[in-house]
């Protein structure tokens, strides 16, 4: 619970956040939910803390065109609460809801939980599920990422050092449905397994699916069999017990712990798909 | 009386609230003195290993470090005292030294100590301490532990046993078992748990080398024994060296009875440097180096007739105690465990034998009900196995071997010469099947069977021991303290009438500062505002054993009483002298003295207590003052019992276990408070279903804790629980005058084969017998993979 020592460097500007945040040894400090854990276990100790918390360009939630754009500093809380976010991504606005506790959810940033991606955290499997891209910016200038090139894995992301990300756009889910569901730890609320789908459902048939799950597996992951036996069915009992099949089939990598061995959070996998189908057909 | 009356048994909210809402309530953390220094602790990564050399010579150079030490400069401080040595425990007592000196014997224990100027300095120097271990092989199950071949921990304990007890008769026990109808076996588990509370340990220690006088602050729930531990037994000093004051403190569900080496630590460095040093706990630390509870391995045969009546139960338990014994380790897992074990029945032949072993783990000791738990989850579970294996109602078969009420008080032959006090089993029962709806259930139950949906209901019917005192049976040397643990209490009423009550006894979130008020507010016939309780503090406070137990109100504020009995008569004295009457023609009542029949002409206590202490028209030959201290000595223990019922339902598809409804209807005696009681109800329930369903230390083979972390050790939340249904039935004790029994452990020993009993009712259909806690969605869908479900 005792940091070891740090310099503090509280940035003007993104612009300046990234210089500084340049320098060997450095990280950035937003919401530091997940960070000062850290330092307080002494498992990280960086030379110094450049703390981008105040920088009103990373802040905000907005709505472009068919996008939903939200700030990497936009807290999980507010996030939860966004009408807008609501309205085009339901299903990041139900996972930033299940994301720890008030405290957590009210200090946390969306930016901070995708820069740290831990396997076990809610937002990635969600942003990665609607397609999110990310927008980040660093001494090279400024770039665009998908999700699903951007988890790279455990805890990996393709961040380059003194890189930061500005903020993540989503596109609206338009007419699709969506959901996200979650098995949570009973002592951390992390996501022993989640699982999100979106889909698009036309004359009583799924057209369209995407499958993502977390909490199994090191780094949020897509699958494309289990989407794959979505598509042309009528999301009926039979096409779901196939679609969990294939994707507890489909994951590789799935991890296991004290608490939830590999198989059971496989067969999870596949339980928690088929909530996410119910729960988006509602 | 009817003052009295009123104040006793009334739903007052708890004085010491506003402070604790409000934050001004100082805890240990909030003590700075002058000249403080700061301690870290560095603890043994290993679980076993030799202790080869310390190198601590950077960690001296580095700035703001005062001083760094290893065991070998503490040589001359004595390990810790085991106070409890239950169970034949003689030459194989091994306990934890201020920092070990040349081997370890779990991962945690402390091995060396910076002071520093302030505690980052501290804990940065801590990482340039290099230790050289050899490291020995480890063992962390207590079966395992005791069988040829496994690591030894200590050369005066060969297999690792630190203790053998039995109670009750085996032979009359194998005998009837042979002779009977039907005999279950079950192995079950009763896990390890981590108290956690929401306090952390800590202590500062202040030492004045003029007077050789120490103060300590430390989180204590029994500063009067940690000052006679720490002086006499630790130090070699005598007790009137040290003053205690435990401040206010965040919680210890036993885990902060204890004397544990670091506060001897922090009071051996403030010796030798000359400077008051403090240490905090981190909750890093906490997981690993503060005590556990439970953990038994347990094999139990139950025999029957085939009517349900139960003929005789044979317990076989392994109690892992750690790697080395805390202050009262071997007590738990004997005399408050097997004891226990005929539970609300009657039952003819019981035997229990325990083996109490050392492992490569945390100490394990007292942790909220304290054996009880353990006791109550065995024969809870066995009465439920007897009806499963005989296709009766479980209900049925807690009636037909129940102790009636006209058998109390009952002698259970295993208790060693106490008996029930008194209990209505059946009653509880009664009113709680009422509030569930019982053959309501069974039909909802079965119609929910046939949509796929598990519901289940479990009954606990449970007795438990309190008011942990009574010399006779506690200060059995093998068995007890080889001391009573009485009670004190000081009463006195000042000039202005405003009451001072001290206590020995110790409040950590039980609110004696408020039931403690009523009684006195009760007896004397003033405002609850009028009374003042002190305690925590040696300096001031008579001595007394603390808070554990639920011995305070059954053993403590008995002691009041008595003291409040001796201040009335006295009042009645001097009351007929004012009144210029005889005393025997004065009553006492409502706060008031006056001759029978004429209330009109009284003198108040306030008016009293004023005479009494102005003190200048006294009846010859009394002493100024009203004032009296009273020690009681109960002579026999108190027996609060109720019937706990749990509903839940079992996904199939995910094995998780939801609580639908919580029943619980507990008879602690007469009450004092009822929303203090409830309180205690509902913290008690919420820790048992906790250890049901969640709860669980888990070591892996090398002695690490894997659950080192709240977050990976799931202590239970708020949203986890439907709204808890709750009831009273009302039997007082004959034991002492108040009739209070005790209601701080109830919800815990009760509640966990409630728990586990609705579970394997729920899942019946799947030929479910057994499942041990805690009982998490993974154990449940493996059970059901392999059951066809």
């Amino acid at each position: 619970m005792y940091p070891s020592n740090f310099d503090y460097q509280r940035a003007a500007s993104v612009a300046d956040a990234i210089q500084k945040g340049s320098s060997d040894g450095a990280k950035f400090l937003a919401g530091g939910h997940s960070l000062l854990p850290a330092l307080k276990l002494r498992l990280n100790e960086p030379e110094s803390l450049v703390d981008i918390a105040r920088l009103d360009a990373l802040k905000g939630i907005s709505v472009t065109g068919s996008s939903v754009r939200i700030g990497a500093l936009a807290t999980h809380a507010q996030i939860a609460g966004s009408a807008d976010v609501k309205k085009h991504a339901p299903a990041l606005a139900s996972a930033c809801g299940q994301v720890g506790d008030p405290a957590v959810r009210n200090r946390g940033t969306l930016g901070g939980n995708l820069a740290h991606t831990d396997p076990a955290s809610d937002p990635p499997t969600v942003v990665l599920a609607l397609g999110g891209k990310l927008h980040l910016q660093g001494s090279g200038g400024n770039r665009v990422v998908a999700a699903e090139d951007f988890f790279l894995d455990l805890f990996t992301t393709d961040l380059h050092p003194g890189e930061l990300i500005t903020a993540v756009e989503i596109p609206s889910i338009g007419q699709a449905k969506s959901a996200y569901a979650k098995m949570a730890h009973p002592a951390s609320r992390y996501a022993v397994v989640g699982v999100c789908v979106v889909l698009e459902v036309s004359g009583g048939k799924c057209s369209k699916a995407r499958v993502a799950v977390g909490g199994a597996t090191p780094k949020a992951t897509l699958s494309a069999a289990a989407a794959n036996a979505l598509v042309g069915s009528s999301l009926d009992t039979a096409a779901l017990d196939a679609a969990a099949q294939a994707l507890s089939a489909d994951l590789s990598d799935v991890m296991g712990d004290v608490y939830a061995p590999e198989d059971y959070r496989r067969a999870m996998a596949g339980v928690y798909l088929k909530r996410a189908v119910r729960a988006a057909m509602g | 009386m009817a003052a009295a009356e009123k104040i006793i048994g009334s739903r007052i909210k708890r004085r010491e609230d506003p402070r604790l809402i409000t934050g001004e309530a100082k805890y240990l953390e909030d003590i700075q003195l002058p000249g403080l220094l700061h301690a870290a602790i560095l603890r043994s990564p290993h679980a076993h290993a030799k202790i080869k050399s310390i190198d601590t010579s950077k960690a001296a150079k580095h700035p703001g470090v005062i001083a760094v030490y290893t065991g070998k400069d503490f040589a001359d401080v004595n390990p810790m005292p085991c106070a409890w040595q239950a169970g034949k425990v003689k030459n194989n007592v091994n306990t934890p030294r201020v920092l070990e000196i040349d081997r370890v014997t779990f991962t945690g224990a402390g091995v060396a100590v910076v002071v520093a100027e302030d505690r980052y300095m501290a804990q940065d120097a801590l990482e340039l301490i290099h230790v050289d271990y050899e490291v020995l092989p480890a063992v962390v199950d207590a079966e395992k532990a005791t069988k040829a071949g496994a690591p030894q921990l200590h050369e005066n304990a060969p297999n690792n046993i630190a203790l053998e007890w039995t109670c009750g008769t085996q032979d009359t026990t194998d005998r009837a078992l042979k002779e009977a109808d039907v005999v279950v076996k079950q192995r079950m588990i009763n896990q390890r748990l981590i108290p956690t509370p929401m306090e952390t340990r800590g202590c500062i220690a202040q030492y004045q080398a003029a007077t050789e006088e120490w103060t300590v602050w430390m989180t204590s729930q029994a500063p009067h024994v940690m000052r006679l531990l720490m002086t006499a037994f630790v130090f070699g000093v005598p007790e009137t060296k040290m003053r205690v004051i435990s401040p206010q403190i965040g919680g210890g569900f036993g885990a902060k009875i204890f004397l544990y080496p670091e506060y001897c630590l922090m009071a051996a460095l403030s010796r030798k440097i000359g400077r008051p040093v403090k240490w905090m706990e981190t909750r890093s630390e906490n997981y690993i180096a503060t005590t556990h509870g439970r953990d038994h391995i347990t094999e139990i045969e139950v025999g029957a007739k085939r009517d349900g009546t139960i003929t005789a139960l044979k317990v076989n338990t392994y109690a892992n105690l750690g790697g080395v014994l805390s202050t009262i380790a071997p007590g738990i897992p004997t005399t408050l465990y097997g004891r226990m074990l005929s539970g609300t029945y009657r039952i003819p032949n019981i035997f229990c034998h325990v083996y109490g072993v050392y492992t490569n783990t945390g100490m394990v000791d007292a942790y909220r009900g304290a054996g009880r738990p353990e006791a109550t989850y065995v024969i809870e579970r066995a009465v439920d196995l007897v009806a499963h294996e005989l296709g009766l109602d479980p209900v049925a078969v807690r009636r037909k071997n129940f102790i009636p009420p006209e058998a109390f008080p009952y002698d259970p032959v295993i208790l060693n010469g106490l008996k029930y006090d008194s209990g209505q089993y059946a009653k509880a029962l009664d009113l709680a099947l009422k509030m569930l709806g019982y053959e309501n259930f069974r039909k909802e139950q079965a119609e929910a069977r046939k949509q796929g949906r598990y519901l289940g209901v479990g009954f606990s019917s449970y007795v438990e021991i309190c008011g942990v005192a009574p010399s006779a049976w506690i200060g059995l040397p093998g068995e007890g303290w080889g001391a009573g643990l009485w009670e004190s209490a000081n009463v006195r009423v000042h000039l202005t009438g405003k009451v001072v009550v001290t206590t020995g006894s110790q409040s950590h979130g039980q609110g004696h500062e408020t039931s403690v008020a009523q009684v006195v507010a009760g007896e004397l016939g003033i405002s609850v505002d009028d009374v003042i309780v002190q305690h925590s503090d040696t300096l001031g406070t008579p001595f007394g054993y603390g808070t554990y137990g639920s011995r305070s109100t059954a053993v403590g504020t008995v002691a009041v009483y008595n003291s409040l009995q001796k201040i009335k008569e006295k009042a009645k004295l001097l009351g007929a002298h004012m009144l210029e009457a005889a005393p025997e023609d004065v009553v006492f009542e409502d706060g008031k003295v006056f001759v029978k029949g004429s209330p009109d002409q009284s003198k108040t206590i306030q008016e009293i207590a004023g005479a009494a202490a102005l003190a200048y028209s006294l009846p010859p030959g009394m002493e100024p003052f009203l004032d009296n201290t009273s020690y009681y000595d109960p002579p026999n223990c108190t027996f609060p019992f109720g019937t706990h019922i749990c509903v839940v339902e079992v996904d199939k598809e995910t094995g998780e276990v939801k609580i639908k409804r919580y029943i619980a209807i507990d008879d602690v005696g007469k009450v004092i408070n009822p929303m203090i009681v409830e309180g205690q109800v509902h913290g008690g329930i919420v820790q048992g279903v906790a250890q049901a369903l969640w709860e669980g230390a888990v070591y892996d083979d090398n002695g690490q804790l894997l659950t080192g972390s709240l977050m990976d050790y799931a202590i239970p939340k708020a949203d986890f629980f439907p709204t808890f249904e709750t009831d009273r039935t009302e039997t007082p004790t004959p034991v002492n005058p108040l009739g209070v029994k005790g209601a701080g452990e109830t919800g815990t020993i009760a509640s966990t084969p409630a728990v586990v009993n609705a579970i394997v009712d729920a899942l019946a259909p799947f030929g479910v017998k057994h499942i041990d806690m805690p009982v998490t969605p993974p154990k449940v869908w493996r059970i059901l993979q392999g059951n066809g479900g």
